[in-house]
C-alpha cells in the first residue's frame, strides 16, 4: 500500500470514528448538564463545599465562581512546584524556579499548559500527578461549564440565572472526564504507554554504556492531557515520546481523544436547544475548518518540495523532528488536529515543519480554537462567531438579526465584539514588544523570518490556551515567562468574562417564534458564511504577520 | 461562614472544592490506575523492557547508541537516527563558520532518556542543512552507498531524541556493512531485518519501522562478533 493511500485510510478511520460518537456522547453531554439526579459521591462533595446544588447563579456570580476556583488553583500549584522536595517520590528534583512555577501554574490553571521546562527533569511524580494533572482534569471541565452555560442562555428565557459553577464542574469531572480517562488510560497502558511509581533506574546497554530509564504515571496523565485539550506532556518531547506514544495506533487514537468531546458538544447544543440541527450546522464548520488543516498540513509535509524547505529537499523528506513509526502522515493530522483544538501536545516538533506547513498550524491558532477548539472553549467561541454571522448577515438584507430565538441587540453585539478583538489586540501587541526588545530578540533561535514566525507562534498560542510551540524559541527567558503568564491569563479569563456576559443578556431575554424573515441558521448557506467570516476576519488580522513570517520563508 | 464577604466565601468553596478533587483526580485515580496497569500489563507499564543473557539491556520503545569510547559508530551494530536527547543539546558556532551539536557534561551522547529533544531547527536553517548534508557524506562513506539511496530518516533528528526504530530502507543500506564486520553473508543479515520488520498496525496507520535494539540483540545472538 502507498503511503498517502495509508494516509487516507488512517484519516477516514479517525473520521468514522468520530462520527460514530457524535450523537451519544452529545446527548449524554446534554444530559448531565440538565438532570435533577445526583450521585451519592456528588452529594457528599455539595456537602463538603457547602454549596446548594439548587441555587442557580447570575452569570456575574457564576464567573466570579470561576476566577475564585482558578485563583486558589494558581496559589497552590505555585507552591506545590516551589516545595516539591518535601513531598514524596520527587525523583531529586529541587524545587522549580520561581518564574518557571508562576509560568507553569497559570499555564495549567487556564488549560494552556505551556510548558518551560522538561517534565522528566523538572517535577516529581506528585508534583506532575496531584498537581498538573488535577488542574488538567479541572481546566478542562471549567471550559466546558462557561459553554454550557452559554447554551443555557439561549435555552432559558426572562431570568438572570445560568446554573450553578460547583454543581456543573463536579458532574462534569464525574460523569465525564474520569469515566472516560479510566476507559483511554487503559487502551494507552495496553498499548505500551507506562504507567508506574518506579524510581528512575539506570542499565547498561548492550553495547556497554548506561542509560537511566525514567518512569511514572504517565498513562493516566496523558489520557487527560490529550482528552482535556490541555496538551501538557510527561516528559520534554510530549507525545513524541515513546512511553507517551508507543506506537502508530496509539497516536492516531490520542488524536481520537482529543477531538472527541469539542466534536460532541455540539450535539449537546443542539440537544439543549431541542434543534438537533442547530448542533449540525456548527459541527459541519468545524469539520470543514478542521478538514482544510489537516490538508493543507498533510500536503506541504508529503510535497516537501514545493515549499522551499531546503534541508527537507536535501534529505529527501520532511522527516526532521518526526518519528518514524508515525511518519510524515501521523505528523500531519497530529498537528493539524491538536492546533485546532487548542491542545498542543506534539507528536512531532512545529519548528521543523516546512514553512507553509507550519504557517497553517500557526493559522490554525490563530483562527481563535473554535474548529472544534478546545473542550468547551470551541464551543463558546463559535456560538460567538455565529453571533456575529447573524448580525453580518442581518445588516446585509436589513433584519433584525436573531440566534436561536433570542434576539441580538446592541449589548449582545459588544460582548461579541470585545470577545473576538481580546485575543489578536493581546497576541499582536505581546508579540510586537518582544520583536521590539533585546530580551525578545536574543531568545530567537531560528534565523530571519522562521524567528518571526517563533514568536508570533509563541503568543498565539499562549493566548489561544493552546500550549504547542515553534520550540526552538528559548522562551524559558524571564521576559517570556513573565508575559507569557500575563497573555495566557489574559486570553483565558477575558473571552470567558465576555461570553458569560452575553449568555447573562440571553438569558433575560425570552425567545421570539421563528418567521418567515427570519434567516435559517441550519442551512448550508448559514455554514458556508460562518466559515467565511471566521477566515475573513482572521485572514486580515494576522495577514501582515503571517507575510512576513511563513509566507516570506516559504517563497524565498 | 454566612458572615464573610462573598469573595472570601467563594475562595473558601473554591479551595475545598481543589482539595478533594487533588485527592480523587491526583492520588486515588492514579493509584487505581498503576494498580491495573500493574496486575494487567506488567511488562508494558514498566516500559517494555528487553533482557539479554539474563541481565536488561534496554527498553525495546528507547533508542540507545551503539558507538566505541570516541563516539564513532560500530560497524557490527544497526545505527540508529540521529538524537538530540542530549544533555544540554545546544548549537555552538565556531569561528570558521561551521555549527556543532554541543552538548555539556560528562554523559554527553545521543538516547538520553533524561534528556528527551527534538533539534527544532527549522527548515532553512543554515545548521540544519549542513548537518544533513554532512550525515549524507558521513553515512556514503560509512556504508559505500550512493547519497542518492540514503532515506530521509537517516540523515534527520527524530523528534523524541528517543526514537526506536528506523525504516526498513534505512535498514537495507546498513547490511553490508553489518555483514562484512561480523563476516556472515548480507542474506543471512537481510533475513534478520526481515524479521524485525513491522509493517503498518492494521495494514494503514503509520509507517513500517525496523526496531534497532530487538534486531541488534538478534544478531549478537545468531552472529557474535
Amino acid at each position: 500500500m502507498s503511503a498517502a493511500t495509508a494516509g487516507w485510510l488512517q484519516a477516514g478511520l479517525l473520521i468514522a470514528a468520530l462520527a460514530a460518537c457524535y450523537i451519544p456522547l452529545g446527548n449524554y453531554i446534554a444530559y448531565i448538564f440538565s438532570t435533577d439526579k445526583d450521585w451519592k459521591v456528588e452529594r457528599f462533595i455539595y456537602k463538603v463545599m457547602g454549596v446548594n446544588k439548587d441555587a442557580d447563579q447570575k452569570w456575574s456570580v457564576y464567573l466570579r465562581s470561576i476566577l475564585a476556583f482558578s485563583v486558589v488553583a494558581v496559589l497552590f500549584l505555585y507552591l506545590m512546584e516551589r516545595l516539591q522536595r518535601y513531598l514524596p517520590m520527587d525523583q531529586h528534583m529541587p524545587a522549580v524556579e520561581q518564574d518557571t512555577a508562576w509560568n507553569t501554574a497559570v499555564s495549567f490553571v487556564t488549560n494552556t499548559n505551556w510548558q518551560n521546562y522538561a517534565g522528566e527533569s523538572t517535577m516529581g511524580y506528585v508534583t506532575q500527578m496531584s498537581g498538573l494533572v488535577v488542574q488538567q482534569f479541572m481546566s478542562a471541565a471549567v471550559g466546558l461549564c462557561v459553554a454550557i452555560a452559554m447554551i443555557r442562555g439561549f435555552v432559558r428565557q426572562k431570568t438572570d440565572k445560568l446554573g450553578n459553577f460547583w454543581v456543573d464542574v463536579t458532574r462534569c469531572t464525574f460523569r465525564l472526564l474520569l469515566p472516560l480517562s479510566i476507559v483511554g488510560g487503559i487502551v494507552l497502558v495496553a498499548s505500551g504507554a507506562i504507567e508506574n511509581f518506579s524510581a528512575y533506574h539506570t542499565i547498561t546497554t548492550l553495547s556497554g554504556a548506561h542509560q537511566t530509564i525514567p518512569g511514572g504515571p504517565v498513562a493516566s496523565s496523558e489520557i487527560i492531557k490529550n482528552m482535556g485539550n490541555n496538551g501538557g506532556g510527561w516528559f520534554n518531547t510530549n507525545s513524541a515520546h515513546p512511553f507517551e506514544d508507543p506506537t502508530s495506533f496509539t497516536t492516531v487514537f490520542e488524536i481520537f481523544t482529543l477531538l472527541l468531546i469539542p466534536f460532541a458538544t455540539p450535539r449537546a447544543f443542539g440537544k439543549m436547544v431541542k434543534d438537533n440541527r442547530q448542533g449540525y450546522a456548527l459541527v459541519a464548520v468545524m469539520v470543514i475548518i478542521w478538514l482544510c488543516a489537516v490538508g493543507g498540513i498533510s500536503f506541504f509535509e508529503s510535497h516537501y518540495n514545493l515549499g522551499g524547505a531546503t534541508a527537507a529537499h536535501l534529505a529527501h523528506g520532511a522527516m526532521e523532528g518526526v518519528e518514524t513509526r508515525f511518519g510524515t502522515s501521523g505528523c500531519s493530522l497530529f498537528a493539524a488536529s491538536t492546533t485546532v483544538t487548542s491542545t498542543g501536545a506534539v507528536n512531532c516538533f512545529h519548528d521543523s515543519l516546512t514553512p507553509f506547513g507550519g504557517g497553517i498550524a500557526l493559522f490554525d491558532i490563530a483562527l481563535g480554537e473554535i474548529a472544534p477548539g478546545g473542550i468547551g472553549a470551541g464551543m463558546y467561541g463559535i456560538l460567538i462567531l455565529a453571533v456575529v454571522t447573524v448580525f453580518v448577515a442581518g445588516l446585509m438584507v436589513g433584519r433584525t438579526p436573531e440566534y436561536i430565538g433570542k434576539k441580538i441587540r446592541p449589548l449582545e453585539m459588544k460582548y461579541a465584539a470585545l470577545y473576538f478583538l481580546t485575543l489578536p489586540v493581546v497576541i499582536l501587541t505581546a508579540a510586537g514588544l518582544s520583536i521590539g526588545t533585546h530580551q525578545g530578540q536574543s531568545a530567537i533561535f531560528n534565523p530571519g523570518p522562521h524567528g518571526l514566525t517563533e514568536i508570533v507562534y509563541a503568543f498565539a498560542s499562549m493566548a489561544n490556551n493552546n500550549g504547542s510551540a515553534f520550540a526552538g524559541l528559548g522562551s524559558a527567558a524571564p521576559w517570556y515567562q513573565t508575559l507569557g503568564g500575563i497573555v495566557m491569563l489574559l486570553g483565558r479569563f477575558a473571552p470567558e468574562i465576555f461570553a458569560l456576559g452575553l449568555a447573562g443578556s440571553l438569558a433575560r431575554q425570552s425567545r421570539v417564534p421563528e418567521s418567515a424573515g427570519t434567516l435559517s441558521t441550519k442551512t448550508p448557506l448559514f455554514v458556508g458564511m460562518v466559515v467565511a467570516v471566521v477566515l475573513v476576519l482572521v485572514g486580515l488580522t494576522y495577514f501582515p504577520a503571517l507575510a512576513l513570517g511563513p509566507f516570506a520563508e516559504g517563497l524565498h | 461562614m454566612n458572615r464573610l464577604p462573598s469573595s472570601v466565601r467563594q475562595l473558601i468553596t473554591g479551595l475545598r472544592l481543589l482539595l478533594i478533587m487533588t485527592v480523587i483526580c491526583g492520588i486515588i485515580y492514579p493509584v487505581v490506575m498503576v494498580a491495573i496497569a500493574q496486575v494487567a500489563f506488567h511488562k508494558q507499564a514498566n516500559g517494555s523492557l528487553v533482557s539479554y543473557k539474563g541481565r536488561t539491556v534496554g527498553s525495546s520503545l528507547l533508542c540507545q547508541e551503539f558507538v566505541n569510547d570516541k563516539g564513532q559508530p560500530l560497524p557490527q551494530y544497526f545505527q540508529p537516527r540521529p538524537s538530540y536527547a542530549i544533555v544540554g543539546w545546544s548549537l555552538a558556532q565556531k569561528k570558521n563558520g561551521q555549527y556543532y551539536i554541543a552538548g555539556t557534561g560528562p554523559d554527553n551522547y545521543g538516547c538520553n532518556p533524561l534528556y528527551s529533544s527534538a533539534s527544532n531547527l527549522g527548515p532553512n536553517n543554515p545548521a540544519q542543512i549542513q548537518f544533513v548534508k554532512q550525515r549524507l557524506q558521513e553515512i556514503s562513506k560509512f556504508d559505500h552507498v550512493p547519497i542518492s539511496k540514503i532515506p530521509s530518516d537517516a540523515v534527520t533528528g527524530s523528534a523524541s531524541g528517543l526514537d526506536p526504530d528506523i525504516s526498513p530502507q534505512n535498514a537495507a543500506i546498513q547490511v553490508d556493512r553489518v555483514a562484512a564486520a561480523r563476516h556472515v553473508s548480507p542474506a543471512k543479515i537481510r533475513a534478520l531485518v526481515a524479521k524485525y520488520t513491522s509493517g503498518r498496525v492494521l495494514g494503514f496507520l503509520g509507517d513500517p519501522v525496523v526496531n534497532v535494539l530487538l534486531l541488534n540483540i538478534a544478531l549478537d545472538e545468531k552472529y557474535p562478533v
